[in-house]
């Protein structure tokens, strides 16, 4: 048994840090936020050459077929450079739903381009209930056409198509066609846009049945807590920086007790976080019993985990911390938003719930 | 990332697992919450059966007597011990703590002498580092060895000290240098807890029994051939021990934490709140399901160290990590059975009414030790910021 990263995983680790670094740097984030999309065609085209668009896809659609633990440390990256833009709603979101349940022309027709990096896509879900139960979807399609809002759609402005969960069924939708209405839903996070989308009878292609959205939306709700995980390693960086080289009263702050448990505590929270995202990209990977239960402890863990590692990031910080010039409120805005989206901690531990105090037998497991 | 076992890790598990259905008693759940004093040769018994076996330490090497097993086939061994819920061992600080610290410091004669009384469990150890001034400021401590024709002459008072009632032997942490700064001068013994000058009081608990002791040590001849490790190098030495009992220790928690949160889940279908199970009820469903998604994290974080470790070859203070974090997540498993239970969460063992026979009341209580013994939370937070994170050292 082996609970780390092997050479090859390292490689693809340290490669992705550097290439977001150099290609990706705060300044382009600051940028690319303050634009209506918080889309960067050149940093977009770049993300495709190095394969991530297709990190986890087949080959045959122009993917690079790697594993969803190869996925999840992308996303850890991608979370730490607070990558902006549409790459989860595009790659994590509708390509893993369209490998899920597309069929193979579909597959040619949608998820290749995706992979080639030349579409983006997105996944609508949430209606005005705001909630991420399939029985709250009330949108249902009729004679293949679509009728009625969704809410909180991410980068539908800059999407070729959107797949829409609808009552009965997944629908693919081009944004271009006639009776699609996007408008901006002004949102925390800067970096990824929010929108509603209205069909008035919209033509939407079928992709599949909605009791398939399971594993697809399990992989993207890992994903989503590894970029978290991302994050928090990145605010635990800057804190524990600021409290070597901030000084009051002559000395580091870092040396005064309630700073440094603090950091000792953010230290904490983003370590178990890792360990709970790595261990459901595994049990995702291999269809594991216990994957849903992972999924939900990873989801849980980190969504009150980031939240309160930004909380005392900000703290060690001061005054500083409250600042637009300081990059933690970039994101604190971003936990915020991601701490919500797949679920809450609150949803995610009645998922839990679910899954142990209803079932008959607690179920046993190997080392 | 392979979390399948190995084919060696396969083999190990199963030649454990046969040995292990052939040998457990069946009567252990008649002792589990007995007094200590009461069980104690019930648990020697058992462990100089698992010595039979060749079980008793397998992570010591193959020389004494272990199976120079990994970590990860250590874990395998405590999974499954829990398993099949066999009784611990008599000899725990001995096996867990001491034994490796005497077969990483010790001369040939002391590992000869000592090693086999510690796998039998005839020798049972102790560990005897606290002060009454030197608690986590374990280096200031005052107990004095004075050089005296061939034999050290201990004075002092030693508290806190765990199996102290029924040790034979004690690793004891004293001062032989005074002029010398405080981690320069202390040196490790090996003292017979029968020597006369040795007094060893009780000290009762919060909970009632008499877990630890006060040990008070009256010109009491230790001779020199039973110092571990060189004279003024204790702090090395007893270093090496706490290492010990912050990492690889966690491995046997998180069975008992499994069991404890998978038995809460059990009480709370049957255990009713307004009119239904408490199963049903979603503030109880909230805490519980956050307890064990955190007793989940705790074997995975555990399990990540262990591979870490694996990877450098050097045990760094992952310990730490794990010691803070089990300590204060059984504090919240602990607090959590008590909402569970209402007014029977109080209720002690010998009271007929008690549920589970009273170990919830005793876990509570108990629990409120965990972030103080093997270095309080607030020490181990110290240790992440100082030595993990490269933060100014704060004392
Ligand atoms: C159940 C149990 C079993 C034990 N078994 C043994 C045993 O077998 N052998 C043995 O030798 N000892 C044993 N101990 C003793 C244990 O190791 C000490 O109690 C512990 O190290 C704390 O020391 P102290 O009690 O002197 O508290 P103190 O060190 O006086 O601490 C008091 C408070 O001050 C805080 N504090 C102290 N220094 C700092 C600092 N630098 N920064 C921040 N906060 C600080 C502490 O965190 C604590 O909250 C046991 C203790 C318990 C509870």
């Amino acid at each position: 048994m082996q609970f780390g990263l092997n050479e090859s995983q390292e490689f693809l680790r340290d490669s992705a840090r550097k290439f977001f670094a150099g290609e990706c740097p705060m300044a382009e984030v600051r940028r690319l936020m303050e634009t209506d999309t918080a889309f960067g065609a050149n940093l977009w085209s770049k993300l495709a050459e190095q394969g991530y668009t297709g990190i986890i896809f087949p080959e045959e659609f122009g993917g690079v077929a790697l594993g969803i633990f190869e996925l999840i440390l992308l996303m850890e990256e991608a979370g730490r450079a607070l990558l902006p833009g549409p790459f989860f709603s595009t790659v994590v979101m509708a390509g893993t739903l369209l490998d899920a349940l597309a069929t193979t022309a579909q597959k040619r027709k949608y998820l290749a381009p995706i992979c080639r990096g030349e579409a983006r896509a997105t996944v609508a879900f949430f209606e005005a209930e705001g909630s991420w139960d399939l029985a709250d979807v009330r949108l249902t399609a009729a004679n293949g056409e679509l009728k009625g809002e969704k809410l909180f759609v991410p980068d539908a402005a800059i999407a070729d198509w959107i797949i829409v969960v609808a009552q009965n069924g997944v629908f693919l939708v081009d944004s271009k066609a006639s009776g699609v209405r996007v408008q901006p839903m002004l949102g925390m996070d800067l970096t990824r846009k929010l929108y509603s989308v209205r069909f008035d009878d919209v033509p939407g292609e079928k992709i599949g049945e909605t009791a398939g959205l399971a594993r697809p939306r399990a992989i993207a709700t890992a994903a989503l807590a590894a970029e978290m995980v991302g994050g928090m390693q990145r605010t635990l960086d800057l804190a524990v920086e600021y409290a070597k080289t901030r000084k009051q009263f002559g000395k580091p702050i870092g040396i005064f007790q309630a700073v440094q448990h603090q950091c000792a505590d953010m230290y904490l929270e983003t370590e178990s976080a890792r360990s709970a995202v790595y261990y459901a990209a595994w049990a995702l990977q291999h269809h594991a019993p216990d994957a849903a239960a992972a999924v939900s402890i990873a989801k849980l863990y980190a969504s009150d985990a980031s939240r309160t590692v930004g909380n005392r990031g900000i703290q060690v910080h001061g005054g500083m911390g409250f600042t637009w010039e300081n990059d933690l409120h970039l994101y604190y805005r971003r936990a915020k938003a991601s701490e919500t989206t797949f679920g809450d901690a609150t949803f995610h531990r009645e998922r839990l719930a679910r899954l142990t105090i209803d079932a008959e037998v607690v179920s046993e497991r190997g080392a | 990332m392979d979390l399948n076992l190995t084919p060696e890790e396969v083999a190990f598990r199963d030649e454990f697992r046969v040995w292990l259905q052939a040998n457990v008693p069946k009567d252990w759940a008649e002792w589990r919450e007995k007094p200590l004093e009461e069980s104690f040769p019930y648990l020697r018994a058992w462990q100089r059966k698992l010595q039979e076996g060749g079980w008793a330490a397998v992570s010591w090497p193959k020389d004494y007597g272990g199976r120079s097993a990994t970590l990860m086939q250590q874990a395998i061994f405590w999974e499954e011990m829990a398993r099949l819920e066999a009784p611990p061992m008599a000899n725990a600080l001995g096996l867990g703590l001491i034994g490796p610290t005497i077969i990483a410091y010790g001369t040939n004669a002391q590992k000869k002498r000592f090693i086999p009384g510690i796998l039998s469990a005839e020798e049972i150890w102790c560990q005897g580092f606290s002060e009454p001034n030197a608690g986590s400021d374990l280096a200031a401590l005052q107990t004095e060895a004075r050089l005296a024709d061939a034999h050290y002459l201990v004075n002092g008072q030693k508290i806190w000290m765990s199996y102290g009632w029924v040790g034979d032997w004690c690793e004891l942490v004293v001062r032989t240098d005074p002029a010398v700064p405080k981690h320069k001068g202390l040196t490790v013994l090996l003292v017979d807890m029968k020597s006369p000058g040795v007094e060893v009081r009780p000290l009762r608990q919060m909970t009632g029994e008499s877990e630890f002791n006060e040990v008070f040590l009256r010109d009491v001849r230790v001779p020199v051939e039973n110092v571990l490790g060189k004279v003024n190098d204790g702090w090395n030495v007893a270093v090496s021990t706490l290492m010990h009992e912050r990492g690889a220790y966690g491995a046997r928690l998180i069975l008992i934490f499994k069991r404890n949160i998978n038995r809460l889940i059990e009480l709370t279908r049957k255990v009713q709140r307004n009119g239904r199970p408490a199963a049903q009820d979603p503030i109880l469903r909230q805490k519980l399901a956050q307890c064990y998604a955190e007793v989940e994290i705790m074997r995975l974080n555990q399990l990540r160290a262990f591979s870490r470790i694996t990877s450098t070859g050097a045990p760094g203070p992952e310990g730490s990590i794990q010691k803070l974090f089990w300590s204060e997540l059984n504090q919240r498993l602990q607090q959590l059975a008590q909402e569970l239970l209402g007014p029977y969460g109080q209720l002690l063992a010998s009271d007929g009414h008690a549920i589970d026979k009273g170990i919830w009341s005793y876990g509570y209580l108990r629990s409120r030790g965990n972030t103080i013994e093997a270095g309080t939370s607030e020490v181990q937070r110290n240790i992440i910021g100082h030595f993990v994170l490269g933060l100014p050292r704060s004392y």
